[in-house]
């Protein structure tokens, strides 16, 4: 009995101790297994997540819970009057993680700029293809023709030049592809010909440093004391991987980790009821659109665009499609992005007129197809579904829908082509919150038989857009863009169909949580209540 | 026995070929290429398509491909992930004592439960006990899998808070893997508490995965015995007057092991596919998920290399289940 009692005194007294020294963990169920931990190769937001977000810095940043680009790396710059170079003025005294493999002797400083973006950009770089040469973003951001140059004036001054003004590269800059590695690091696997762990072990300047990967189980990373923007205010930050939802939501019940991401939309309304649990939402950065192919005949007469759109009951859709998460769209930019023109009328939803504008361009007994796409996308949960709906909505008018449906890589293959047949089901999340990642990609002319799904071509539109792209000055931008969406909706390529709404539970503790507007999840600057 | 052996192993190699041709054309035969997912829904210019298509390999004709794979397969290079750029045969035996760690204690599970319930309504047949053990068998057959681990997991995990909701172990305990079977690990790290933490973790999985073999064990114990009940020479141990327990025990049940060790034997695949649905609900890290996963990004290396993979182990578990049968009965050893 005394040797029990004894016991019991030791058990307490360990436990009393790892109390006084508990550090603060917090616990994100994410949804996904990220690729790997170098963002450059990929393209996917469960990577981003796990590795650029907490691992990484870039020389420009998005504020958190913003769209806003504020200096990060780069303490500020100078841009030429003519808008092509660049001069970024490094933060000095910024440490590299220190970890059981990689031990820094240096500061970040100019090289290190020079390293992330040379190997995503030169072919002959010996990183070009250590990862195999899917540098996903730096070509689809257009970076290999927008770069002229990337110089190193001095240990702190960096030089980018461009081959032509471009006002939304600052926001490119604050990407995840554009996160900045050690070149000290990758020098030395390279010496000791281990360059696939720059992929595996990752060391960055950012808030948190990685501390070990269990495979499709566990992310540890614990908190960088000399973090250049301060220590954060949580000790450990662990991904509990929970592929399934509604696993998610059950471990969150269960305290089982703090906060989660994607919810089922069937589960959002007892959430929002759910007293144990806080519910954060914003809209989305999304556009889910319907894309007539307005090379081919009818659909190339605006008329009979404008009829279909107003054949159209989006808030029907909002109801069945998202459950009421989601929101009308007008624009082909949401919202919450700068320069929306709020002003812009939608076309209402008015069948009688649309009959009428049908007969007056001459389309009898049209029939069409409407493609769906096979998979749930955050900008339409149920493609097949909202076809459906559709469907019934243009036979309102007269006028007979097939829904056609492929794979989703074929999809995505037959939906680029000119030659179309039908109006197809698409959407897009925002990169880099600039409308010109919007506009430009989706509807310019560089765009037909690629992003542009429309294949649209408006000489107008399109020189709005461009030149919007070569001005710096932010009023200037949004008058020309506001004017771009005017054109946008009277031509009406589209039929804007919705934003949907982010939502994301997570325990009562947390404080100081701010939805991404960008859909990333990030955690520095949030803290847990003990 | 040696010669037997032999014979299968000799057996093996157009199994493997054959596995090896239908592992590459399996995935090819798919629409979509992991270049056009890659992109999304931005798309991509013809140009940096044929250039990443050219750097995977992908642009050479089909026979090329097939060859330049079989050559790396057969000395033991099973190709690298397009999407982790990992050795794929890395990729899979870190993922692998996962799924084996659950499949084993699923059969566990299945055998220890339905061999004796199969014993045991086969000996009380049209009882009570016999009825509501092959009914049961039946739904248990029948449940989606999907369905029945969320309905676990809301009532043992979120209702009663008995179990942990999903993963392989609680995130308080940080060691390294030694063996990548968490029961044995747990142990050999010597923290208080991990060894019941895992536990606690296989409990939910193991019922799932093994329901279904459960059920089936079950009803073919029954079936086996029956027959086996009602032959000559058990009427000849009952008049020897041989206790009852002896009877079935002995005589009756050893005899009916032996299409219930060929069910075991095939029920390996059923838990391989119930392991792609157990894995992904319960977070546990195996090859099932990361299967569907690879066959979703397109990731070829990854599909065919873990299909071959998988396909040696279950030709190897096939193999010893053949010598078991053999062990428990010689004159199948001694006919071919």
């Amino acid at each position: 009995m005394k040797t029990m009692s004894r016991l019991l005194a030791a058990t307490m007294l360990v436990a009393g101790l790892a109390g006084a020294a508990h550090a603060k963990t917090f616990v994100y169920c994410s949804e996904g297994s990220p690729e790997g931990f170098d963002p450059a190769p990929y393209a996917a937001g469960t990577t981003f997540d796990a590795s650029s977000k907490p691992v990484y810095s870039r020389l420009t940043e998005f504020e958190r819970g913003t769209t806003n680009v504020v200096p990060g790396l780069a303490e500020s710059w100078d841009i030429s009057e003519d808008g092509t170079v660049y001069t970024f003025h490094l933060r000095k005294g910024v440490k590299f993680h220190t970890t059981e493999y990689f031990t820094p002797t240096r500061d970040f400083n100019a090289d290190d700029v020079i390293f992330s973006f040379q190997r995503q950009n030169d072919k002959n770089d010996p990183w070009y293809s250590y990862a195999g040469g899917t540098w996903e973003y730096w070509t689809g951001m257009d970076m290999p023709n927008l770069v002229k140059s990337v110089e190193k004036v001095d240990d702190y001054t960096v030089k980018l030049t461009l081959t032509a003004a471009n006002a939304p590269m600052l926001a490119n800059l604050a990407m995840d592809f554009a996160s900045i590695l050690s070149k000290e690091y990758a020098d030395k696997l390279a010496a000791e010909g281990k360059q696939p762990d720059l992929n595996q072990l990752p060391v960055g300047t950012g808030p948190f440093q990685f501390v070990a990967y269990e495979k499709d189980a566990v992310i540890r990373y614990q908190a960088f004391a000399d973090y250049w923007g301060g220590k954060q205010k949580i000790d450990d930050l662990v991904f509990a991987i929970t592929p399934d939802a509604s696993v998610r939501l059950q471990k969150l019940k269960a305290g089982e980790c703090q906060l989660m991401p994607y919810p089922n939309p069937a589960d959002v309304e007892a959430l929002q009821t759910d007293d144990s649990i806080q519910l954060m939402s914003q809209a989305g950065l999304n556009i889910g659109y319907l894309a007539y192919n307005t090379m081919m005949k009818p659909f190339d007469d605006v008329r009979v665009r404008k009829a279909l759109n107003m054949a159209i009951n989006k808030k029907a859709i909002i109801d069945a499609v998202f459950q009421g998460t989601g929101q009308e769209a007008k624009n082909p930019i949401p919202p919450t992005m700068w320069s929306y023109n709020d002003n812009v009328q939608d076309d209402p939803y008015d069948p009688e007129a649309a009959k009428k504008l049908l007969a007056e361009a001459g389309v009898k007994d049209l029939s069409m197809k409407v493609w769906a796409m096979p998979v749930s996308r955050p900008y339409n949960p149920n493609a097949r579904r909202m076809a459906e709906l559709i469907q019934a909505d243009f036979a309102n008018v007269g006028v007979k829908v097939e829904i056609v449906s492929y794979e989703w890589a074929e999809y995505l293959k037959r939906g680029q082509d000119k030659a179309r047949d039908g109006a197809l089901l698409q959407g897009w999340t925002g990169d880099n919150g600039d409308p010109d990642n919007f506009l430009a990609v989706l509807l310019g002319c560089s765009g037909v038989g690629g992003s542009n799904r429309a294949n649209w071509c408006n000489e107008e539109f399109n020189n709005l857009v461009v030149k919007a792209s070569k001005v710096s000055d932010v009023a200037e931008r949004t008058k020309l863009y506001e004017d771009a969406q005017v054109i946008f909706k009277k031509e009406a390529p589209w039929a804007t169909i919705a934003h949907s709404t982010t939502y994301v539970p997570m325990s009562k503790a947390v404080i100081d949580y701010k939805v991404d507007p960008l859909g990333s999840h990030r955690f520095d600057g949030v803290d847990i209540a003990e | 026995m040696f010669g037997f052996i032999l014979r299968r192993l000799g057996l093996l190699i157009p199994t493997f070929i054959g596995v090896s041709l239908v592992a590459f054309f399996f995935i090819r035969l798919l629409p979509g290429d992991p270049v056009l997912l890659l992109a999304g829904e931005r798309g991509i210019s013809p140009e940096r398509y044929a250039e990443l298509m050219h750097r995977f390999g992908f642009d050479l004709p089909l026979w090329q491909q097939f060859i330049t794979y079989f050559t790396d397969l057969v000395q033991g290079d099973f190709g690298t992930s397009i999407s982790t750029k990992k050795p794929i045969f890395t990729e899979f035996f870190t993922l692998f004592p996962a799924t084996l760690e659950l499949s084993f204690c699923a059969v566990i599970f299945a055998v220890v439960l339905g061999v004796p319930a199969g014993v045991i309504a086969a000996v009380k047949r049209n009882s009570w006990f016999d009825h509501t053990a092959m009914a049961t068998a039946l739904v248990g057959y029948s449940m989606p899998i999907f369905w029945w681990a969320l309905l676990l997991i809301i009532v043992f995990s979120g209702m009663l808070g008995w179990t942990p909701v999903s993963g392989r172990i609680s995130l308080m305990f940080f060691f390294p893997k030694v063996t990548g079977f968490m029961l044995i690990d747990s142990l050999l790290s010597g923290k208080a508490g991990a060894f019941q933490s895992a536990v606690s973790h296989l409990i939910l999985p193991t019922i799932v995965l093994g329901t279904i073999p459960l059920a089936v064990i079950a009803r073919q114990t029954r079936s086996a015995m029956l027959e086996v009940l009602g032959e000559d020479y058990i009427r000849t141990a009952k008049a020897k007057g041989l206790s009852p327990f002896r009877v079935v025990a002995v005589h009756a049940l050893r005899n009916a092991l032996i299409p219930v060790i060929t069910t075991i034997g095939l029920q390996i695949g059923v838990l391989m596919a119930g392991a792609i649905l157990t894995e992904t609900i319960f977070s546990w890290p195996g090859i099932g998920k990361w299967m569907v996963d690879s066959i979703f990004r397109r990731d070829y290396p990854a599909v065919q290399g873990g299909l071959v993979l998988i396909a040696l182990i279950v030709m190897g578990v096939n193999l010893v289940v053949d010598m078991l049968y053999g062990l428990v009965n010689p004159k199948i050893r001694h006919q071919r």
